[in-house]
């Protein structure tokens, strides 16, 4: 980003455990980790990818920032301000600068509902003093904004295909004008022809209203066309965090090298020596001691056991979290 | 991943038309739920509109007739020991018996609704307080709660009604919470709290209208309940009060004739019986109808 740019979501040490087990007769509580110590930072009109396998915590960074989960520990900084444990009243006034597109386009319209109502929804809760006609026009205006048109707010959802069910989503989240959008996966679910119109609804909506975007994706190929930086998370911690250009050209983290190599090639002529992950993810209930990541990775020393890593900084605007500086990791096709 | 997918499509999308088109095609094909519509259609109609139309007063005693025989002469149904006419004093039983099983069900569906969503959508120490007071309320034999109340209070159309829709709103408490608990986890609820909503925005206008189709099962299902519980109550001599007929007060009464005049107590049995069977064929029916997992592509 350019310099000076202005910080508008500032992530410190962010923590979400959640205990698992420990019913009312049995005790035995055990605690998941499932963010364990994220820092980051995201400026006004950037976006920054957040990848990482299945059960890595990508979710739960996403919900824990914008309060839909409490915080554990840490500081959640929007706008300067720290919101990490302010009331629900006053949360209430903050929520329209930050909005939330999902990934299941079919599970986050309310079926009950007409798209008017639900694009409507937030001008309902947050300017009731609105008339009827008035919030009809906002909510035209912003179907129109998506790629809608104003006719298709007395539909139901199961009306509109996976796309534009998708762009309802986003019409209801922008409809208050947020600064910062935390899209989670917005178009894992849909077909590829369909995610290419997404992207471009969103790099479209960035460039018009300046949002920062926080993109959660475990897809490579939409994180390197989408996102300005992007950070890699295992297990709950951030491992490799850099612009896109160079993360995809220099990875400095073995998680990194393996989560390239284990996306699709487009051109099946190359021929690349692929890094297999073994195994699954541990589970983030007992993790392993050290760095998290050596019981996958094949250049593990034993070093690697005995503490947890740093996020180091390796270059401009480049930090991994290895203790390796000897590798010479495959970079992206 | 797979298991939000597998909630979207369990989605019971009964807002579309076409949904209910199939429904209501899916209900028609319940030959058991017709005829049960039927039944209590019939019964309704009778009931209201009959004592306007039939020429005897259920009160208006014939000492001449006492005991007349049914299809015999002018009482079409016969009459009881004092010659007031069966048929007319079986149409305003019937007014008693429906208004009190249709209000109780109303009552202890509005009862049961709102102790449902409250427990199921705030969870923890208030959820599981409000539904273990169900449980603790549902270890009551209702029949011996609905006597001990009914022993305690002056027996009139409103006590009655009261006292029923008392012991009859748990279930529709526990159906309720079910829904609400797994509605709330999905993702238009999560969106509804990002947006700033408030509690009772999120229950009362997203997530109620989603589990409409098990409160309508559940309290078809009390109607027939609160008849028979009325009948119950009214045929042990606590409830509905002589010479106000009703159902089952009019079985108390016939005990004594059973050998002598059998009609007496068959005809007010058949009407709970229609009733009670109607509106549990129904219920059924609807449970079918609404199931939305007939509704899987």
């Amino acid at each position: 980003m350019s310099v000076g740019a202005e910080t508008i979501l500032e992530v410190l040490e962010l923590r979400k455990w959640f205990s698992v087990g420990g019913g009312v007769l049995s005790g035995a509580k055990s605690t998941l980790k499932a963010v364990d110590g994220v820092s980051f930072s995201i400026n006004r009109g950037e976006i920054l990818g957040l990848v990482g396998e299945s059960g890595s915590g990508k979710t739960s960074v996403g919900r824990t920032i914008l309060r839909l989960a409490e915080p554990t520990g840490g500081t959640i900084r929007f706008r300067g301000q720290d919101i990490t444990h302010i009331s629900r009243g006053a949360l209430r006034s903050i929520r329209p600068k930050m909005q939330l597109v999902f990934q299941d386009p079919f599970a986050s319209l309310n079926p009950r509902m007409t798209v008017g109502r639900i694009v409507g929804a937030p001008l309902m809760i947050h300017e009731p003093g609105l008339g009827r006609a008035e919030r009809a026009r906002r909510v035209g205006e912003m179907l129109q904004t998506v790629g809608l048109s104003p006719g298709h707010a007395e539909r139901y959802p199961h009306e509109f295909s996976g796309g534009q069910r998708q762009r309802v989503g986003i019409a209801r989240a922008l409809m208050l004008a947020p600064e910062f959008l935390v899209a989670d996966e917005p178009v894992s679910a849909l077909d590829v022809s369909i995610q290419a119109q997404i992207i471009n609804l969103l790099l479209d909506l960035r460039a018009r209203l300046s949002l920062a975007i926080l993109f959660i994706s475990h897809d490579l190929a939409v994180v390197g066309h989408v996102c300005d930086r992007v950070a890699v998370m295992y297990l709950g911690r951030l491992v490799e965090t850099a612009a896109t250009a160079e993360l995809f050209a220099n990875p400095r983290h073995p998680y990194t090298e393996a989560l390239f190599s284990a996306a699709p090639d487009p051109d099946p002529e190359i021929k690349r020596t692929r890094v297999i992950l073994t195994g699954d993810i541990p589970s983030p209930i007992n993790p392993p001691t050290g760095c998290v990541f050596r019981t996958r990775c094949r250049y593990a020393l034993p070093a690697c056991a005995e503490a947890v890593p740093p996020l180091r900084t390796v270059g401009p605007g480049h930090q991994s979290a290895c203790i390796r500086d000897d590798l010479s990791l495959q970079p992206a096709i | 991943m797979a298991e939000a997918a597998q909630i979207s499509t369990n989605a019971p999308m009964t807002s579309s038309r076409r949904t209910y088109n199939r429904a209501l095609a899916r209900f028609v094909r319940h030959r058991l739920a017709l005829f049960g519509l039927a039944a209590i259609v019939l019964l309704v109609l009778l009931c209201a509109v009959g004592p306007y139309l039939w020429p005897y007063n259920d009160l208006r005693i014939d000492i001449r007739h006492r005991f007349a025989e049914p299809f015999s002469g002018a009482h079409i149904f016969g009459a009881d020991e004092l010659g007031r006419d069966l048929l007319a004093r079986l149409m305003t039983a019937g007014r008693v018996s429906l208004t009190v099983g249709f209000a109780a069900m109303a009552i202890s569906t509005v009862i049961g609704t709102f102790i449902g969503t409250i427990a199921g959508y705030f969870g923890g120490i208030v959820g599981t307080a409000l539904m273990r007071f169900v449980d603790a309320v549902l270890c009551f034999p209702s029949i011996f709660l609905l006597l001990a109340l009914a022993a305690f209070v002056q027996p009139n159309l409103l006590a009655i009604t009261l006292v029923i829709a008392a012991t009859a709103w748990m279930e529709v408490a526990r159906v309720v919470e079910a829904q609400i608990r797994s509605l709330r986890e999905r993702d238009f609820a999560v969106a509804a709290q990002a947006l700033g909503a408030s509690d009772a925005h999120i229950m009362f206008r997203e997530l109620l209208p989603n589990a409409i189709a098990p409160i309508v099962v559940a309290s078809t299902l009390n109607v027939a309940r609160a008849i028979l519980l009325e009948a119950y109550v009214s045929y042990l001599g606590y409830g509905i009060q002589p010479p106000t007929p009703s159902w089952g007060n009019m079985l108390n009464n016939a005990q004594e004739y059973l050998s002598t005049a059998p009609w007496l107590a068959l005809l007010p049995g058949l009407f709970i019986t229609l009733a009670v069977t109607g509106f549990n064929f129904v219920g059924d029916g609807l449970r079918d109808a609404l199931d939305p997992r007939l509704d899987l592509p």
